[in-house]
């Protein structure tokens, strides 16, 4: 059990009327917890899809087979930029917590930005496939990848909106160093997916059919 | 945990978007409440409002099967009604009530004063009436209710609606309404997860939680992981139906049996999800009533603890019909036996812990010991089915319908219903009416069993689930009749009930605070608990805290009441009944700050069933519709304070 105290940082509720931090039993705010929850529960969401990728591996009745379509150093570079971003993320916590609102918007913005790229890349990609006949329908490779795919598409989508969200939040200068477990707490967001993003590229891209 | 509601509050920033709604009583104060209570009894409400018509599904089905060659209904209606009732009764009776039952009591047996996320607790309720109000309109609108079973096995449910073997859009109100329903009940999850972990009053440890909140513990984090498992299996069946993939799609090399792993995944932990809450309600009232502690705490809970994760390996015993192959059906064959371990320990703790006590036969304590001995019954047929040769006779016939119902209704609904016994008085300060209970408990009883126990013998008899009619002259008529008459026993014994509660809730005998001179902390409020639960955050120092209280124990062992002197000292500890004496000015509440009201979690909610009819029509014009409440919601929730 996990009775001891714990430095931790104010909390949402008490940063706002400007008091010290509430003690949980644990010590893990309530907020930080609750996001924990929601990504061990997000885990089974991909895991599930990702199980249904492998399951049907190399069954496709027909073309085209991932070989065809798949361009792995256009992939690499978008996925890299996403991994840079969680760089960007980190560094945007950092300087909320040293009170630099200037680089917090920066990073804040760059986190937002290259994952919009990663995005401008899946969509390319996405149009790309279709032009060369990979549908949802066309098969199970279609299906399989496009849903797996597209669903951590939105994943990241999510997070973009919610990054901008905090930077506007930032730019009005409503986001101080009280609140960085608001930042904190986008940025577990924003690496789970970015975690997940190597997963799927390991499992679905890298390993050969 | 005193000091966060404690704290003087700074001039409120005025960030809300609508006006900070105020009133806490009066009908609209329902919709912004964030009050755990209010919520709890919203749940529990809507929740028997559920059962009452799943019920009603019940007693049609039971009408057209009362005798041979039934003409009441026609097979599409059969289905259609089967469907619902079991939908309903997993998603929209069982789940929600124990949920509305933790919801009032949890914050109240740990000592805290509210949930961690009040506002997300609102949303909670909101998404689950919206889910099942949802799933409900598909009567009206869309062709068919859905149609494919609760389990809503593929390619059947999944083929497109063109080609489809099922008419109308049932299967897409049941895919998309499911999904809602998932989202509600994470979310609650999540908050009962932080809630246990992180409010627990000072000295309340783990393992001197009441065993309620424990298997409410374990029940949020099976819901937890179950839930993303069916909700992703529900997304491939609606991007089957709607967009043309392939998943399920045997001509395109998809495997149905893929639906079956993904669905009972998630199928079998939801068992756990619905009993676990029963095994905690009953645990809470063997004691009360029998004026002993509870036999092997410590074990019940582990046990509790065990089914948690055996449970999660054990899914493919409903699929031995399938052909998985002698090695995968022995294995789970064997941890079928494994899981009914820690189940059988805990009966066995149930009936030490009623040994040799002072047992009172009031209502609750006569649901509770309904439930050990039905939930007994669900358990050994329950283990029959880990036998494999046996279980492949016995799928899909009657026999495991009789199953299913010894342990949901004869485990959960027994317990719930013991429990509203119990907990009425803490909610009302009135006494539920306890003749009228007798003669609850002794109608369900023997309505229960004249309904599914017959079912055992037409099962083995070979009479087929879901089957809409039947010939003469099988040797089920007999039973199938006496079925009928169990059921409508059944409906007399809740409409008891309802009247009971109706009744109670106004008239009923007054009850003090403690009238079962119970062990548990919800006791030492008042009833019922003002808003802030307790007035001054008690100090745990043992397992059963109120009792040691009022109780100390004498040489030989027995239990001697405390001078009231003391007791009383204790209430106006806990209850704020003293004028005043602390310095602090809590002794009314006053001081105290509680999370306000708030518009938003039901403004989001309303998005859901707004995006849900864009999904199951595919009407692209819904979908600014549905956003614009789900992100005018949203965004105003997150800048909206949670206390003003």
């Amino acid at each position: 059990m996990t009775e001891q105290q714990v430095a931790i940082p104010p909390s949402q509720e008490v940063a706002e009327a400007g008091h010290a931090a509430p003690e949980t039993t644990t010590g893990v705010s309530n907020t930080k917890l609750a996001m924990w929850l929601f990504l061990s529960s997000d885990c089974l969401f991909f895991g599930a899809f990702i199980s249904a990728y492998l399951f049907y591996r190399s069954r496709s009745q027909a073309g085209p087979k991932p070989q065809d379509v798949y361009n792995i150093p256009f992939t690499s570079v978008t996925s890299f930029v996403l991994l840079m971003s969680s760089l960007t993320m980190v560094l945007a916590l950092a300087a909320i917590m040293r009170g630099d609102y200037r680089r917090l918007r920066i990073w804040l913005l760059a986190t937002a930005l290259f994952g919009a790229t990663f995005i401008g890349g899946q969509v390319f990609e996405f149009t790309e496939f279709y032009r060369q006949g990979l549908t949802l329908h066309k098969n199970l490779f279609g299906s399989t990848f496009f849903v797996l795919t597209g669903l951590h598409g939105a994943h990241v989508t999510a997070g973009i909106i919610w990054l901008l969200s905090l930077w506007g939040l930032a730019a009005q200068g409503r986001l101080t160093a009280g609140d960085s477990e608001k930042v904190e707490i986008a940025g577990l967001y924003w690496h789970f997916v970015d975690v997940v993003w190597i997963v799927i590229f390991t499992v679905v891209y890298l390993i050969p059919h | 945990m005193t000091t966060v509601q404690d704290v003087v509050r700074a001039p409120a920033r005025r960030l809300g978007v609508l006006r900070r709604p105020q009133a806490t009583t009066g009908f609209w104060s329902w919709f912004t409440t964030i009050d755990h209570k209010k919520i709890g009894i919203m749940y529990a409400t809507t929740a028997v409002t559920f059962l009452v018509i799943g019920g009603v599904e019940a007693l049609l089905l039971r009408l057209q099967l009362a005798g041979p060659n039934g003409n009441l209904m026609t097979a599409a209606q059969y289905n259609e009604l089967f469907t619902m009732h079991g939908t309903t009764m997993v998603f929209l009776m069982g789940m929600p009530l124990a949920v509305g039952v933790a919801n009032y009591l949890i914050p109240l047996q740990i000592g805290a004063r509210d949930v961690a996320f009040p506002r997300l607790n609102a949303f909670g309720y909101w998404g689950f009436l919206m889910g099942g109000l949802f799933i409900y309109s598909s009567f009206f609108i869309g062709g068919s209710a859905p149609n494919g079973g609760w389990f809503g096995y593929t390619p059947l449910t999944s083929t497109p609606l063109d080609r489809g073997f099922l008419p109308g859009h049932g299967p897409d109100f049941w895919a998309v309404g499911l999904i809602m329903l998932g989202i509600a009940s994470t979310t609650s999850a999540i908050n009962f997860i932080v809630t246990i972990l992180n409010l627990r009053a000072p000295g309340m440890t783990l393992m001197r939680m009441p065993v309620f909140t424990w298997m409410m513990l374990v029940t949020a984090f099976l819901t937890l992981f179950a839930m993303p498992i069916i909700t992703a299996a529900l997304i491939m069946v609606y991007f089957d139906r709607n967009f043309g993939t392939n998943f399920f799609q045997p001509a395109a090399g998809g495997d149905p049996l893929l639906y079956q792993h993904l669905f009972w995944l998630f199928g079998h932990p939801e068992v756990y999800i619905l009993i676990l809450p029963g095994m905690g309600i009953v645990s809470e009232i063997l004691p009360v009533f029998s004026r002993k502690p509870l036999f092997g705490y410590a074990v019940v809970v582990f046990s509790g603890i065990a089914i948690g994760f055996i449970g999660w390996g054990v899914w493919a015993h409903h699929m031995f019909a399938t052909g998985l192959g002698p090695v995968a059906i022995s294995a789970f064959g064997l941890s079928t036996m494994v899981i009914a371990v820690p189940t059988g320990v805990k009966i066995f703790n149930w009936l030490a812990t009623v040994y040799r006590g002072a047992v009172r036969l009031k209502t609750a304590m006569l649901f509770a010991l309904g439930f050990i001995a039905m939930f007994t019954l669900g358990g050994l047929s329950g283990v029959l089915h880990s036998v494999v040769p046996a279980d492949t006779q016995q799928t899909d016939t009657y026999f495991v319908v009789a199953h299913f119902h010894y342990v949901l209704f004869g485990g959960l609904v027994f317990a719930l219903f013991g429990g509203f016994y119990y907990w009425f008085p803490k909610l009302y300060g009135r006494f539920l009416d306890e003749r009228l209970g007798q003669v609850n408990f002794w109608t369900m009883l023997i309505g229960f069993n004249l309904t599914f126990f017959p079912m055992h013998f037409v099962g083995l008899l070979g009479m087929p689930r879901r089957t809409y009619r039947y010939d003469s002259g099988l040797g089920w008529d007999f039973m199938n009749l006496l079925e009928t008459i169990g059921a409508f026993i059944i409906a007399f014994s809740v409409l008891v009930f309802l009247v009971n509660a109706i009744v109670s809730r106004r008239r009923g005998t007054p009850s003090g605070h403690d009238p079962w001179d119970a062990r548990t902390l919800e006791w030492s409020t008042p009833s019922p608990p003002p808003m802030y639960n307790f007035a001054e955050i008690p100090q745990v120092e043992s397992r059963d805290d109120y009792w040691h209280h009022k109780y100390t124990e004498d040489e030989s062992g027995h239990a001697v009441r405390l001078p009231s002197g003391a007791a009383v000292a204790v209430e106006e500890r806990t209850a704020g009944g003293g004028d005043d004496g602390h310095g602090d000015g809590h002794g009314e509440g006053h001081g105290i700050h509680m999370p306000s009201p708030s518009y938003f979690p039901f403004i989001l909610a309303l998005g859901l069933p707004v995006l849900g009819y864009a999904a199951v029509f595919q009407l692209i014009w819904l979908v600014p519709l549905g956003a614009l409440p789900l992100l005018f919601g949203m965004y105003a929730w997150a800048i909206e304070p949670q206390t003003e």
